[in-house]
């Protein structure tokens, strides 16, 4: 059985040329800004960003990339320690950062990003943007650019694919109470 | 007796994870293992390269350096690497402590688990002392050197340093010369240099070399020769091993003027191996013997970034130790 992915590579490209439209126009432009994705998918995100950024504002955007496992708060619940990559991130003193995620659940993750961020340097301002809101956060973490709410039950998985990575763009949501696409 | 067979592969496709409770010796890893934990020495790396090098990813845990021999690079860098995670540190050395009394290593290790420690890091003059300490003990043991067995660690960072140098090992040209059979180091360093897929030479006057290699011998991987000046030519790496002065007083090797014209890497032969050949020395070096001070701290050295790396990599080994211990 082939299951319909929630969002298509063309919705996908929309909502990441959206964001950047809002990114700009929160921004006032383009100075001064940094994004910084999580790995892996984040980071490729972010990376989209930039592009779309720099084609409408003909400024190129520093990205970086962030790994935020030596952060987590969930070492001890784990079957094995998280692999690590290095985060490679540009000066961040003064900017404004963006973080960049795919899917934003619990905000465990963006507390640990923001932890590993500030070991970096003291951005002026940091912001998040996020493909996926799918819901449930147990931290009080908020949003500044959501590419699309995506209500879900705790159980359920949203999986996001970017070609980059996974070789295809799209969005599936599995497990039961999957909503109408 | 140095024995050999191939280290184990993992099956394809799994993402590798790290499931042992401890590190005694490179000969147990599994090509993806060692790849993790390369991998993540490079984000280690990373971390030690920022202005404040330092998270706090293993706070409230207790790392003990238990030294029964001594030692200077390898003890000092466990700590800063244990530091450099945030876990807390305790170094003991043979002399001022109990050991000095006799306690048996057994019971100073009980007695470590007891007070709260989650790593062991010891060194012992005994080959196989850390397994035993292992056996009796629910404290993660990590071996940072073991009489003339093993050296897991120094390996580690060895290999590291040459794949940040050369990129893959495979297929290029290792030298390792000096006194191979009384080498913890050497030891250790066969395992991960077969597994990287290196084309590995031991030389060394035949008193100093093992005698039989077993199945990697076999396969043609392992060349084991007293002519280093023929060993060397084309050679990508260099690795130097320190000559222990007993040895000539024990008669293994004739004097140590005979070893060093025959065996001493110097500018001459380092002129035949390949260009942008690295040399490398685990240390502590007798300059003037196995190593010429000019090559030593010439430009084809890595021998103070094996330092530096060794500190990223020991930080990689207690991530996943202590980390594997927690789930």
């Amino acid at each position: 059985m082939t299951e319909a992915p929630y969002l298509g590579p063309e919705e996908i490209a929309r909502t990441v040329r959206r964001l950047a439209h809002e990114i700009i126009e929160n921004n006032h432009g383009a100075t001064g800004l940094i994004l910084v994705g999580l790995l892996s998918r984040g980071y490729t995100l972010a990376q989209r960003l930039a592009r779309e950024i720099s084609e409408f504002e003909g400024v190129e955007v520093p990205v970086g990339s962030l790994d935020i496992g030596l952060y987590r708060d969930d070492l001890s619940h784990r079957v094995a320690p998280p692999s690590l990559r290095p985060s490679s991130i540009p000066n961040v003193d003064g900017a404004t950062v963006v973080l960049v995620d795919d899917v934003l659940f619990t905000g465990r993750s963006i507390r640990a990003a923001l932890d590993a961020l500030i070991d970096f340097g003291r951005p002026a301002r940091v912001r998040l943007a996020v493909l996926i809101d799918r819901g449930h956060r147990e931290l009080p973490i908020r949003p500044d650019f959501v590419g699309k709410n995506l209500p879900t039950a705790f159980v359920q998985r949203v999986r996001v694919r970017l070609a980059e990575v996974d070789g295809d763009d799209a969005v599936y949501v599995s497990g039961e109470e999957a909503p109408d696409a | 007796m140095l024995e050999l067979s191939l280290a184990p592969v993992a099956e394809a496709g799994v993402t590798p994870v790290w499931r042992s409770k401890d590190l005694l010796d490179t000969d147990v890893l599994c090509a993806d293992e060692i790849a993790l934990i390369m991998e993540t020495a490079e984000a280690m790396a990373e971390i030690r390269s920022r202005p404040v090098g330092k998270v706090a990813t293993l706070r409230g845990a207790t790392v003990v350096t238990l030294f029964y021999e001594q030692s200077t690079r390898t003890r000092a860098s466990f700590e800063v690497a244990a530091k450099a995670l945030g876990a807390d540190v305790v170094n003991l050395t043979a002399s001022g402590s109990s050991i000095e009394k006799g306690e048996s290593v057994v019971d100073t290790v009980r007695t470590l688990e007891a007070i709260g420690a989650d790593v062991l890091v010891m060194r012992h003059a005994r080959s196989g002392a850390p397994y035993l300490a292992a056996r009796h003990t629910r404290a993660s043991v990590v071996n940072g050197g073991d009489g003339t067995h093993a050296h897991p660690t120094q390996a580690l960072l060895d290999l590291f340093t040459m794949r940040r140098r050369l990129g893959s090992l495979e297929g290029r040209r290792v030298v390792i010369v000096g006194d191979v059979v009384h080498s913890r180091v050497a030891r250790s360093n066969i395992w991960t240099l077969l597994a990287a897929g290196a084309d590995l030479t031991l030389c060394g006057p035949a008193t100093l070399l093992p005698r039989t290699l077993a199945s990697a011998s076999e396969r043609g991987r392992v060349t084991v020769t007293t002519d280093f000046d023929k060993a060397i030519e084309g050679a990508d790496v260099v690795m130097a091993l320190r000559i222990q002065k007993e040895r000539q007083e024990s008669g293994l090797i004739p004097s140590l003027r005979e070893y060093i014209s025959g065996y001493q890497l110097n500018a001459r032969r380092l002129a035949k191996a390949a260009p942008g050949a690295l040399v490398m020395h685990p240390g502590p070096m007798n300059e003037g013997i196995e190593i010429s001070p000019e090559i030593a701290h010439g430009v084809a050295s890595v021998i103070e970034e094996q330092v530096a790396n060794g500190v990223a990599v020991r930080m990689a080994v207690l991530y996943l130790l202590a980390t594997a211990r927690r789930s």
